[in-house]
């Protein structure tokens, strides 16, 4: 690989995955304060209040750590990729501009009333501000989304005289069949997020006995909403990607599951090691024609294998690709399993007490967000070796006037600033987690009936 | 259409600079004209609502220009790669400052992200007014349509420029003068007791140095760019534009000894209203010349497809509106001096 590509793909690559563990926990906070909020304000509740208070702080340091890593994102599309921007500019301009005048405005005005105008706002307005801010939060995922829908499945383009690309529908751009369902799957990943972190801290705070009165709302916000979308995110959303994919990227689909050979009654690797040099998987664990029976419908289906197409077609990074997406559906497959227990303890009243359950839901606070990073690693290494699917490759892409010794020396400067930005954050919401949703001298332990 | 969205893209950026300028000059004031630790949290109680929010209006900026001159946005930006990139991390450096130094109780830290807060402000500054410099002057792009700037050349203006000169580094003292001036106003215009006499004294004290500058660096760049009075000889409209800035000038020097802290903030948002419609005036429809001017970047060649314009001003009008509502109310919510005494920051 050129020098220079590789710089600017790991430039770009490095500061997406950083930037992206800080949205998911905001979006996906964003919603269940909401949830907080509203039970707060229908029952007239102080701790559900406090609650949300609590959340609220630890969302405002991870919101900062967001938006300071975003803002390079935006600009990367320019520095980095300038020909591409060039190339693709006349579509996607569409919703990264709109990013900005219906998201970002929306989030930022109410983000300052929603963290520091409680007290000048009626409960009612402070709601609403909530609100505004979740709304603001989940409308800019959609317009990235639909971005990188685009790049993944170009649709409502032409185009013009000079090469580059120019909108031709709008809507078809904007309502990407694409764009919806990665979406919808994308967002369930983020309140996944949300969810196990706040069933952790609450899971926490039960086995150290320590505010347990908001610890139970935690946790019982959590289970209920990370049980939902733990399912949801394999079904429908995760089927109807996975489907997505076998139609419009069928060699992406081919290296994602390891197939070599294409066959019928393909079956689905479930664990093993790609073998890239002799073309097949070492130590495979599989189920005989599962992989045709989800892609096809049918157990006895034929799925094309990566043989089907040619090689410099094939993704760059297969066994990469293969990982990410294994480890994404092995997780998810770990967050069913673990909600619905949490879940039925719940309902029987029994979640509270179980130690071993609480330990579970704790230390399973990292899973979603090494979910979630292989969930994007596997739709971005699967969509080379495209940078627009079919349209331009990754290696025509990339800026050429900026050379790999300029790129590197700013990846250098990321990082190192992003290692700083990391212990920062941790520290802070170590601290806030430490300094739990009330003052500690108030006892809340005594008072639990 | 293309046209439109120049000056769309304008006045985008003037309100950026206007509404961003006045709490990146709090931050230039910051370090000397608070002293207590309770005058800083006064300072940034006073930016604090508002500071994220009038800092999107870049990132909006920035996205509308992508979406209206993609050409233009892929040349300028990776022409520009290290100082924009230096940009992102005094942006980050800067949002630190602000908003975690009250997450930290130790007096060290908070000297420390004091710090952090006022260099990256003063920097920011600086590197807005060599950026705009930069455009001004004209790059060295070449028949690709692209270039690639180092920081810096030989200082001089040559065929093969840095991105620092003595023209751009003139251009950035400028806006440092002219922000650090801003900030103090609105500082004064927030806060009162020593902070806010501290903060009008500053604004005193930077006026003369503003109006000289003023003229050197309308001078210089009649020097190095004959061509920017072009348009003026046009169009005579331009000649509001000389007349808004000074007129602008002298209300400033008026108001400010009277303690008009409203009237003065508004004459220093209406100067730097002045000077940015002014370049854009000087350049149209040039949006980034070249060097050699055969190359020069305009809004001819560098425009998105025009359906997707025509499409984008229905939806940028309605998110415009949608923000100036937002903004007004923000703005009514947080109105009148800070008062001292608890509260976030």
């Amino acid at each position: 690989m050129e020098s220079a590509l590789l710089i600017h793909r790991l430039h770009f690559a490095f500061t997406a995955t950083f930037h992206y563990l800080f949205p998911q926990l905001t979006m996906g906070l964003a919603l269940l304060i909401v949830v907080l909020k509203t039970i707060a304000l229908r029952r007239n509740d102080r701790v559900y209040d406090e609650a949300a208070r609590f959340w609220a702080k630890i969302f405002g340091i991870n919101f900062v750590l967001g938006v300071v890593t975003g803002i390079p994102m935006e600009f990367q599309f320019g520095t980095n990729w300038s020909v591409f921007s060039r190339f693709a500019g006349g579509v996607i301009g569409q919703t990264l501009a709109m990013e900005g005048m219906f998201a970002f405005f929306l989030e930022s005005a109410f983000l300052g009333l929603f963290l520091y105008g409680e007290k000048r706002l009626s409960p009612k307005a402070h709601w609403l501000s909530a609100v505004a801010v979740f709304v603001g939060s989940w409308l800019s995922g959609y317009f990235i989304i639909a971005t990188d829908a685009f790049m993944q499945h170009p649709v409502g383009y032409f185009t013009a005289s000079d090469g580059s690309l120019q909108l031709y529908s709008f809507w078809d751009f904007v309502l990407n069949r694409w764009a919806l369902w990665q979406y919808a799957h994308n967002m369930s990943g983020a309140a996944i997020t949300g969810a196990f972190i706040m069933t952790a801290v609450g899971a926490f705070y039960l086995l150290a006995g320590k505010w347990t009165e908001h610890a139970r709302i935690f946790v019982k916000v959590g289970i209920v909403a990370g049980c939902l979308f733990s399912i949801l995110q394999v079904f429908p959303t995760g089927d109807r990607q996975g489907k997505m994919v076998t139609d419009s990227q069928p060699a992406t689909l081919a290296a994602m599951e390891g197939l070599f050979q294409g066959q019928s009654s393909a079956p689905l690797v479930i664990m093993g090691q790609p073998n890239d040099q002799q073309g097949k998987i070492d130590n495979p664990l599989q189920v005989p024609g599962m992989l045709s029976m989800l892609t096809y419908r049918r157990w006895t289906a034929q799925v094309r294998g990566l043989d089907s197409f040619p090689k410099q077609d094939w993704p760059g990074n297969i066994p990469l690709l293969y990982y990410s997406y294994h480890i994404m559906v092995g997780l998810g497959t770990f967050f069913i399993a673990v909600m619905v227990v949490a879940a039925f303890l719940l309902w029987r009243g029994k979640v509270f007490t179980s130690r071993w359950m609480l330990w579970i839901l704790m230390l399973s606070a990292p899973f979603p967000y090494i979910a979630n990073t292989a969930g994007w690693m596997t739709a971005e290494l699967g969509r080379q070796p495209w940078l627009v699917y079919g349209l331009m490759r990754t290696e025509d892409g990339y800026s050429k006037s900026v050379s790999a010794g300029n790129g590197m020396f700013t990846l250098l400067g990321f990082m190192g600033m992003y290692m700083v930005l990391g212990i920062l954050g941790l520290f802070l919401l170590r601290r806030e987690i430490e300094h739990g949703p009330v003052a500690t001298d108030f006892h809340p332990a005594t008072e639990v009936k | 259409m293309a046209s439109i969205w120049f000056w769309i893209v304008a006045v985008m950026v003037t309100v950026y600079v206007v509404l961003d300028g006045f709490d990146l000059g709090a931050g230039a004031i910051y370090l000397i004209a608070a002293k207590t630790d309770e005058e800083r949290r006064r300072v940034l109680r006073s930016i604090g609502p508002v500071w994220d929010g009038n800092e999107v209006w870049l990132l909006a900026a920035g996205g509308t220009l992508y979406f209206a001159f993609p050409q233009l946005y892929a040349s300028s930006f990776s022409g520009f790669y290290l100082p924009l990139m230096m940009v992102l991390w005094l942006l980050m450096l800067r949002a630190i400052g602000i908003e975690f130094r009250a997450h930290i109780d130790s007096p060290v830290w908070q000297q420390f992200f004091d710090v952090v807060f006022a260099v990256s402000s003063i920097l920011l500054c600086i590197f807005l007014g060599a950026a705009l410099g930069n455009v001004v002057r004209g790059v060295p792009l070449d028949a690709t349509g692209y270039f690639f700037e180092p920081l810096w050349t030989d200082f001089k203006l040559g065929p093969q420029t840095g991105i620092l000169d003595w023209y751009t580094v003139l251009t950035g003292v400028v806006a440092l003068v002219t922000l650090t001036a801003h900030g103090s106003h609105y500082v004064a215009l927030k806060t009162d007791q020593d902070l806010g006499r501290r903060a009008r004294g500053f604004a005193l004290l930077l006026w003369p140095v503003q109006f000289f500058l003023t003229c050197i660096s309308l001078v210089a760049t009649y020097f190095i760019r004959p061509e920017v009075m072009e348009n003026y000889g046009k169009h005579s409209i331009g000649l509001l534009v000389p007349i808004v800035v000074f007129a602008s000038l002298g209300v400033m020097l008026w108001a400010t000894p009277k303690g008009k802290e409203t009237i003065a903030f508004v004459a220093s948002s209406l100067y730097i209203t002045g000077m940015l419609v002014g370049a854009a005036f000087a350049l149209y429809p040039v949006v980034l010349p070249a060097r050699d001017h055969q190359y020069d970047l305009t809004i001819y060649n560098t425009s998105a497809g025009i359906h997707g314009l025509t499409v984008g001003l229905i939806w940028w009008s309605l998110g415009a509106i949608l923000a100036l509502a937002y903004f007004v109310f923000v703005y009514r919510m947080f109105r009148g001096k800070v008062e001292p005494g608890e509260g976030h920051y």
